[in-house]
C-alpha cells in the first residue's frame, strides 16, 4: 500500500501573489500516485494559478513544489524539461495549435521529444485520438472545425501524447453537455486505470467529483482547507464547504452517486 | 518509466516460444518497430507459446506495437493467455487493442495535379471576384449607415471618434513627418543631380513642390496609414469577431457597422487630409533643406519661387484625393476584420490581406487619378 500512498507531487508552503493581491499563502498539497484528485474552490481562489505553478508555467513567489521528489525551480533547464515531459496538461479551452490538424497536434511532441519519424508519430497520434474517443476521420480535421466536446478530447489526446505519469486537467467538463461530460469522466477513469495516471483535476462539476475523484481538495482562504476522501470533505463544518456540497446541486449529485441512500 | 538501467525491449524466438521482454516504450520505438516488422510471420503460433513474463516497461507506443505484432483480437483476450501479467498492463493492452480494432487511417482524397491546379486557379479567381463584390456591398452598407446616422445627431459617437482620431491621426504625425521629410530630401537630391547637366538646378524647387503637393504627400501618408491603421482595424475587429463580441453587439439589437465601422471611418477621413497636409509641408521642408545646403538656394528664395510658380490647384488636386483614400483604407480594414473566423491564424491572414489590399487600391486609384487630372489639365 505504501506505493499507492507515495506522493508524486508535493507542494509545501506555496505563496503566489499578483501585486498586493495574495492568492496563495502557505499552501500545502500532495498528489498521490494513481489517484484522481479533484480540486474545487470558488471563482478566484486560484485553482488555475495552483495548476500553473505546479507545472512550472508560473514561478511561485515562495514555497516549494516537489515533483517526483525534486524541486522544479532548482533544476537546470534540461533536467527540468525532462521532468516536464512526464506531465500532460489539458488547458481549459483546449489550446490546440490552430494551424495543425489533429493528428499533427498530437504528433508534435512525439516528433520533437521522442524523435519519431513523422509517419510513426502520426500513426501513434491517431491511436491517442482513438483512445480519447474520437472517430478515425477526425484525425485530418483542423481544430476550428470541431465542437467543444471534440476539442476537449483532442486536447486530452495531445496531453497523453508522451504517456505522462501525471495528468493536469483544467475544468475538462466545463461547457460539455451532461452526456458528453459523463462520457469524459468515464474516459478519464478508464485511461487512469489503463495508463496508471495520477490526475490533478480542477473542476466545478459536482458530478465529476462524485463519480471520478478519489480525493477532493478544497481551496479556500488562500490555502487548501481539506484534502481527503469525499465523505470526509462533505462532513467538514466550514461554511463554504457546507454550502458547496449541501446546496441543491450538491445534494442532487450526491443522490445520483449514492442511489441507495434515500434522504 | 525510470528506464535507464532496464534493457530495451526485445523479441526473441527460442525453442518454439516467442519471448517478449525488456522495455517496450517510446524511447525504443524505432528498434522495436523493426523487430516487429521482421517477426511478423512467427506469431501465427498458439497462445501458449507467447511469453510476456519478462516484460519490464510498457506504454501506449509499445502496446500499439504489440497489437500490431499479435493482432487486436488476440490482445483483447490477454486475460486468457497471460493471466500472470499485472492487471494495469492487461488493462492498457486491452484499451489500446480496443482503440486499434477499427483501422485508424482516414481516407485521403486522391489527387490529380493538373485538375487540382485548375481548381485552385478557378477558386482564386472566383474568390477575387467575390472579394470585390463584398467590398462594394460593404461600402454601400457603410454609406447607408453613415447617411442614417448623420441625420440623427444624438447618435453620433463623439468619444469613440475622438479616441480613434487620437490613435490613427495624432500618434502617426511624427512618423509621417519624418518619412516625408526624408523622401523630400531624396527627391531634391535626384532633381539636383539630373538638372545640373542642364544648368537648371533652380527648378529643383518646382520639382519638389510639384511632387509633394500633387502626389507624394497624399500617397506617402495613405500608404503609412494603410500599414499602420488598416492592420489595426482588422486586428481589433477580427479579435472581437473571434471572441463573439460582434455577435453580442448584433444580439443586443445594435448595429456593428454604426458602432465599430463609422467611428473608424470618420476618424480616418478626418485624419488623412490633415496628415497629408503635414506630409506636404515636411516633404517640401526636406527639399528646402537640401536646396539650402547643396544648391545654395536660400529659404527666402525657395519660398518666393513657390509663391510665383506653383498655383493653388496642385495643392487641391493632392488633398482632394485624401478623403477618398481614407474611405477605401478604412472600409477595407474593417471589412477584413469582419471576415475573420475563429482562429488566431485567421486574424493574421486577414490583417496581411487588409494591408496588401489597401496599399494596392491606393496606388491603383492614384494612378487612375493622375491620368484623369492630366487629361483634364488640372
Amino acid at each position: 500500500m505504501s506505493r499507492a500512498e507515495e506522493a508524486v507531487i508535493r507542494v509545501r508552503g506555496l505563496v503566489n501573489r499578483f501585486g498586493s493581491h495574495v492568492v496563495h499563502q502557505d499552501l500545502d498539497l500532495d498528489i498521490r500516485r494513481g489517484e484522481i484528485l479533484g480540486v474545487v474552490g470558488g471563482s478566484g481562489t486560484g485553482k488555475s494559478v495552483l495548476l500553473r505553478s505546479i507545472v512550472g508555467l508560473k514561478r511561485p513567489d515562495g514555497g516549494r513544489v516537489e515533483v517526483f521528489g525534486e524541486d522544479l525551480q532548482q533544476l537546470p533547464s534540461r533536467q527540468r524539461s525532462r521532468l516536464e515531459r512526464r506531465f500532460g496538461v489539458l488547458f481549459q479551452r483546449g489550446a490546440l495549435f490552430s494551424s495543425l490538424n489533429l493528428q499533427e497536434n498530437v504528433a508534435l511532441p512525439l516528433i520533437e521529444h521522442a524523435r519519431l519519424p513523422r509517419a510513426d508519430a502520426e500513426a501513434l497520434g491517431r491511436l491517442k485520438l482513438a483512445l480519447a474517443g474520437l472517430p478515425p476521420d477526425a484525425a485530418l480535421k483542423m481544430p476550428a472545425e470541431l465542437s467543444g466536446g471534440m476539442i476537449k478530447r483532442a486536447a486530452l489526446a495531445r496531453a497523453l501524447a508522451l504517456d505522462p505519469e501525471v495528468l493536469f486537467l483544467d475544468e475538462p467538463t466545463a461547457g460539455l453537455d451532461p452526456i458528453g461530460a459523463a462520457d469524459f469522466d468515464r474516459l478519464i477513469m478508464t485511461l487512469r486505470d489503463a495508463m496508471g495516471l495520477s490526475v490533478f483535476l480542477v473542476t466545478h462539476d459536482l458530478d465529476t467529483l462524485y463519480t471520478a475523484c478519489d480525493r477532493v481538495a478544497v481551496l479556500s482562504q488562500r490555502r487548501v482547507l481539506v484534502a481527503d476522501r469525499l465523505s470526509v470533505v462533505e462532513a467538514s463544518d466550514d461554511a463554504w464547504i457546507r454550502d458547496y456540497f449541501h446546496g441543491p446541486r450538491g445534494r442532487a449529485a450526491h443522490r445520483a452517486a449514492h442511489p441507495s441512500e434515500a434522504d | 518509466m525510470v528506464s535507464t538501467d532496464i534493457p530495451p525491449g526485445r523479441l526473441r524466438v527460442q525453442a518454439g516460444r516467442l519471448q517478449i521482454s525488456g522495455n517496450w516504450t517510446l524511447e525504443h520505438h524505432a528498434a522495436l518497430k523493426a523487430a516487429v516488422r521482421a517477426n511478423r510471420g512467427v506469431t501465427e503460433s498458439a497462445d501458449e507459446t507467447l511469453d510476456l513474463s519478462d516484460l519490464a516497461g510498457l506504454d501506449t507506443a509499445g502496446a500499439s506495437l504489440l497489437v500490431e505484432l499479435l493482432g487486436a483480437e488476440r490482445v483483447k483476450r490477454i486475460r486468457d493467455w497471460a493471466p500472470d501479467l499485472p492487471a494495469e498492463r492487461q488493462a492498457l493492452l486491452e484499451t489500446v487493442a480496443g482503440a486499434l480494432e477499427t483501422p485508424l487511417t482516414p481516407e485521403r482524397r486522391r489527387s490529380a495535379p493538373l485538375a487540382d491546379m485548375l481548381v485552385a486557379l478557378g477558386e482564386r479567381i472566383h474568390a477575387l471576384w467575390q472579394q470585390q463584390r463584398q467590398l462594394l456591398g460593404f461600402m454601400g452598407l457603410t454609406l447607408a449607415a453613415l447617411t442614417v446616422s448623420l441625420l440623427r445627431p444624438w447618435r453620433w459617437r463623439i468619444t469613440s471618434l475622438v479616441s480613434h482620431i487620437h490613435q490613427t491621426g495624432l500618434n502617426a504625425v511624427p512618423i509621417v513627418a519624418l518619412l516625408t521629410f526624408l523622401v523630400g530630401a531624396v527627391v531634391a537630391f535626384l532633381g539636383a543631380t539630373v538638372l545640373r547637366d542642364f544648368g537648371a538646378t533652380i527648378y529643383t524647387v518646382n520639382l519638389v513642390a510639384f511632387a509633394f503637393l500633387r502626389e507624394f504627400g497624399v500617397l506617402l501618408a495613405a500608404i503609412l496609414l494603410a500599414g499602420r491603421t488598416a492592420s489595426a482595424f482588422t486586428a481589433q475587429i477580427g479579435s472581437m469577431k473571434a471572441n463573439e463580441e460582434v455577435d453580442a453587439i448584433r444580439a443586443l439589437g445594435l448595429d456593428p457597422i454604426e458602432l465599430l465601422v463609422l467611428p473608424r471611418l470618420l476618424a480616418m477621413m478626418v485624419t488623412l487630409p490633415i496628415l497629408t497636409f503635414v506630409g506636404m509641408l515636411s516633404g517640401i521642408l526636406g527639399g528646402a533643406m537640401v536646396c539650402q545646403l547643396m544648391l545654395d538656394i536660400p529659404m527666402v528664395q525657395f519660398i518666393a519661387i513657390l509663391q510665383r510658380d506653383i498655383p493653388l490647384n496642385h495643392f487641391l488636386v493632392g488633398i482632394g484625393k485624401a478623403p477618398l483614400f481614407a474611405f477605401l483604407i478604412a472600409v477595407i480594414g474593417c471589412l477584413e476584420g469582419f471576415k475573420v473566423s475563429g482562429s488566431a491564424r485567421s486574424v493574421g491572414e486577414h490583417t496581411t490581406s487588409s494591408v496588401v489590399q489597401s496599399i494596392f487600391m491606393v496606388i491603383l486609384l492614384d494612378a487612375v487619378a493622375a491620368l484623369f487630372f492630366m487629361e483634364m489639365g488640372w
